[in-house]
């Protein structure tokens, strides 16, 4: 078989051994439908509860408070749509709510309109659900992320209004790796929701929970601490398919007492929050890569923050014109994104390809929108930074000898395309 | 059900071979007078710059050479290598001829693009005609 190279472990990562032979015995042996009563369901039932505890305490939540789902993208738009949808349906602007909708004359009253807050380098998962209901109405704040791609909690606390229901930030960014300041933004948050209480929605309730925080947290299970009290927020979004666990599952974590309203209407699965007979295999899979996955963490950073580094170092000082993208260390471990200028990202990507390596580009060439990558451009960076773009996100088999693999052929991939390229930057 | 060839590649066979291999290219600036016309189409925003330089034989307006740069993704350059080849094989098409080739030809030439790549061709086939403007312009 043809060697090959993978470094794309951004977009998804295979099975782990052990997240598989987990799984194995729940295609055919242990088939039941977790809500039956007798034995086969019953087992099934066990579980996917025991799975659910297992992740519960990984992230230091309750075993209630976890909700299946068929991945990250499901979860994200859970949070944004189940809050919003909630606020909107519970608590609909009327004249209690705001007296002075009534009372003007002659208008047709002011409407409540609920603000939400996210970031310009959102995953598509979040910034086009907030697209979504900015359409139908709600007012949204896209953060700028800077010129290193790590958001300022003092911009979320600018942008904090009394009717801010929610906050979505991820806690690291899926194309350059930069880690954001979680904790920080959520104690912003808390210490807001406070001096809220007043003005703020629900008006007058001395227990608001509102703005609630969401992070998405698909990037960061192999690397981070995923301990939701530490972090500070009321929603979490984890996938499998990026820590070793099968695709199709993910989980959205939601604090107790959050009200959601649900996406899918059916039988009572997930506490009617997610209808539909669930995913056994696929939640004993994930369960497995989640654990194994925080657990081997340390050891991992450690390994792939030197590998990444010796490879940012090499890119950037053999292959002239190049440049990183996202902070040199507040990143991921894998993560390496750089900007060559002067070529495209597409044609490089199917260079490499051939000659056995994958990875991928934010070049608008390679996307079916024919836009370059939000996530650069959000950087303030001029266009051909965003065509020029690469990401290489390491993973578990990856090695140094990987590494200097790439760069024995990588170099001379960006001089043959830049010798036929019709720009010189 | 259907066999899925995951040997092949991407694009087209024809996009792959101008891709990888492509024709009629020159790696630097042509000196001054080293062609008869220049065209340019493309800017930095859409992420394509296409730079095409002929030669023409003054009385056929028979196409002598053409050589390109190209700043793009796959399509982009098999584009406008296939079309350097188109204009200059058989001992090379007069500039009206040439003018005629549509973006449809081109892509067809390769062997098809996707939908979302035809802009490509078409770049190309731009490209051309900024060239051939400005050697009229010229003569």
């Amino acid at each position: 078989m043809e060697k090959r190279i993978y470094m794309d472990h951004a977009a998804t990562t295979e099975l782990g051994a052990r997240a598989k032979k987990a799984m194995e015995k729940f295609w055919i042996n242990e088939f039941g439908n977790p809500s039956a009563i007798y034995k086969e369901g019953r087992k099934a039932k066990m579980a996917i509860e025991s799975a659910r505890a297992e992740i519960a305490k990984i992230i230091g939540a309750l075993p209630e408070e976890i909700i299946f789902t068929a991945g990250g993208t499901e979860s994200d738009n859970l949070a944004i749509f189940g809050v919003v949808g909630a606020v909107g349906l519970n608590c609909l602007p009327s004249s209690r709510l705001y007296p002075q909708a009534g009372s003007d004359a002659g208008s047709e009253g002011k409407q409540f309109k609920f603000h939400i807050i996210t970031t310009k380098f959102e995953h598509h998962a979040v910034l086009n659900p907030c697209k979504f209901l900015e359409k139908n109405g709600v007012d949204v704040t896209y953060l700028d992320v800077g010129k290193e791609g790590i958001v300022n909690p003092e911009d979320v606390k600018k942008a904090l209004r009394p009717n801010t229901v929610f906050i979505s930030i991820m806690y690291a960014n899926n194309e350059i790796g930069t880690i954001q300041p979680i904790a920080e933004i959520s104690e912003a948050i808390k210490k807001f929701r406070k001096t809220n209480l007043e003005t703020g929605f629900p008006l007058g309730n001395p227990v608001s929970k509102y703005p609630l925080f969401h992070t998405d947290a698909c990037q960061a299970g192999g690397y981070l601490d995923l301990d939701v009290n530490k972090l500070g927020v009321d929603l979490m979004t984890i996938n499998g398919s990026k820590i070793y666990g099968p695709k199709g599952i993910g989980i959205l974590y939601a604090r107790k007492g959050i009200k959601l309203q649900p996406m899918f209407y059916g039988g009572e699965q997930e506490n009617k929050m997610r209808p539909g007979t669930e995913n056994v295999p696929a939640i004993i899979g994930f369960a497995e890569a989640l654990k194994i996955s925080q657990k081997n963490k340390n050891k991992e950073t450690k390994r792939l923050t030197g590998l990444r580094d010796h490879f940012i170092k090499r890119l950037t000082a053999e292959i002239p014109k190049t440049f990183l993208n996202g902070h040199s260390s507040k990143r991921l471990p894998n993560n390496i994104n750089v900007s060559m200028l002067g070529i495209e990202g597409e044609s490089v990507v199917l260079y490499l390809d051939k000659m056995g390596v994958a990875c991928s580009t934010g070049s608008a060439c390679a996307s079916e929108s024919l836009e370059p990558s939000h996530v650069i451009m959000a950087l303030g960076k001029p266009h051909e930074y965003g065509h020029g773009s690469l990401r290489f996100t390491l993973g578990k088999a990856n090695t140094k000898k990987d590494v200097d693999y790439v760069m024995k052929i990588l170099p001379g991939i960006v001089k043959k395309l830049r010798n036929i390229s019709a720009i010189n930057i | 059900m259907k066999k899925v060839d995951t040997n092949q590649w991407y694009y087209s066979d024809k996009v792959k071979e101008h891709f990888f291999k492509p024709k009629n290219f020159i790696v630097r600036e042509p000196k001054k007078g080293e062609f008869d016309a220049e065209g340019q189409v493309g800017n930095l925003m859409c992420g394509d710059i296409m730079k095409m330089w002929i030669k023409v034989a003054p009385k056929t307006e028979k196409i002598k050479a053409l050589k390109w740069r190209t700043w793009g993704c796959a399509t982009a350059i098999a584009s406008t290598s296939v079309f350097s080849v188109m204009v200059t094989e058989k001992g090379g098409m007069k500039l009206e001829d040439a003018l005629k080739i549509t973006p449809n030809e081109i892509a067809a030439r390769l062997g098809g693009m996707p939908p979302r790549k035809f802009h490509c061709s078409v770049l190309a086939h731009l490209a051309f005609r900024d060239a051939v403007k400005n050697y009229r312009e010229k003569i």
